[in-house]
């Protein structure tokens, strides 16, 4: 018999989400991964914010590809980062955007005020 | 008369909000819902028990319960916080009504609650505490007679 010693705790969801960025023309790339609720998305806010702030870009492109879980947080986290670039004329995109994220962005008319794309290729084309 | 049912208390911390839909879910799970109806029950219930945290007890650490019921096809779930309350329930439930717009909310979690659920009940007082109870019904009999 085969045992499995792995840590469980991304099965039963009490994941983080990971982030990670690249820059590429201007634009702050992001991957968000795992489930953006309230007691994560503080965390994710902080940490683009901050990569934001420092490094003086210009959009924000956030990749939702990896997201298993978003709650209407979700929607003030996006809007937030729409605040953000918006002032300083930049632009806020969105990648990758699934079934049940689309279904809670649609009751926010976010798709208003952001750029969804298929990918980060896609992206850049349109920069 | 109840076929299955169950309670659960926890504190009121944000580390919570997965845990708590987690474990609606796996109790819902014996309704052998789609994988749709599940990721419908996990965002409703994560909505309700945030609510708790930073509206009805705005960060203290104080208990909520959540409570579930299979009455024939139906879910009920029931989530109870004893913190501040809602003074105009009417103005809560609106789409992008938010009392705390410095903390990033976007005033759509009655109105996910009630999307992705059958029905959405807010009962609250204020100083005495809030409780929704959210109703999901399901096509298929959830138990062999
Ligand atoms: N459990 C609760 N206790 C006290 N107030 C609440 C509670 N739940 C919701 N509210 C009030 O209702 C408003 C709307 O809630 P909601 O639609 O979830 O939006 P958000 O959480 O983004 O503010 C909240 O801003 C808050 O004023
Ligand atoms: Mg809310």
């Amino acid at each position: 018999m085969l045992i499995e010693n792995k840590k469980t705790s991304n099965k039963i969801g009490g994941k983080e989400v990971n982030i990670k960025f690249n820059n590429q023309k201007n634009t702050l790339f992001v991957d968000l991964n795992g489930e953006l609720d309230h007691h994560n998305a503080k965390r994710i806010r902080e940490k683009i914010d901050s990569e934001f702030d420092e490094n003086g870009y210009k959009n924000i492109s956030i990749n939702l590809k990896g997201l298993n879980f978003m709650d209407s947080s979700g929607i003030g986290l996006i809007m937030g980062r729409y605040k953000l670039v918006n002032e300083l004329g930049g632009r806020l995109f969105l990648t990758n955007v699934n079934f049940r994220v689309n279904k809670i962005l649609d009751m926010s008319g976010i798709h208003k005020l952001v750029d969804i794309y298929e990918n980060n290729e896609d992206v850049l084309k349109h920069l | 008369m109840k076929d299955n049912t169950m309670k659960l208390e926890i504190p009121s911390k944000s580390q919570n909000e997965a845990f708590a839909r987690v474990v609606v879910a796996s109790f819902a799970a014996q309704l052998d819902p789609t994988i749709e109806e599940i990721a419908d029950i996990k965002t409703a219930v994560s909505e309700a028990v945030t609510n708790a945290i930073i509206h009805g007890y705005e960060s203290k650490i104080e208990k909520i319960i959540i409570e579930c019921n299979i009455i024939d096809n139906r879910l009920e779930i029931i989530i109870e916080d004893f913190g501040v309350g809602i003074s105009n329930i009417q103005a809560a439930r609106e789409p992008f009504y938010t009392s705390r717009p410095e903390l990033e909310r976007s005033g759509m979690g009655f109105t996910v609650m009630e999307t992705f659920m059958d029905s959405l009940e807010i009962c609250s007082e204020e100083n005495k505490g809030t409780k929704i109870k959210m109703v999901k019904e399901f096509n298929k009999p959830s138990f062999e007679e």
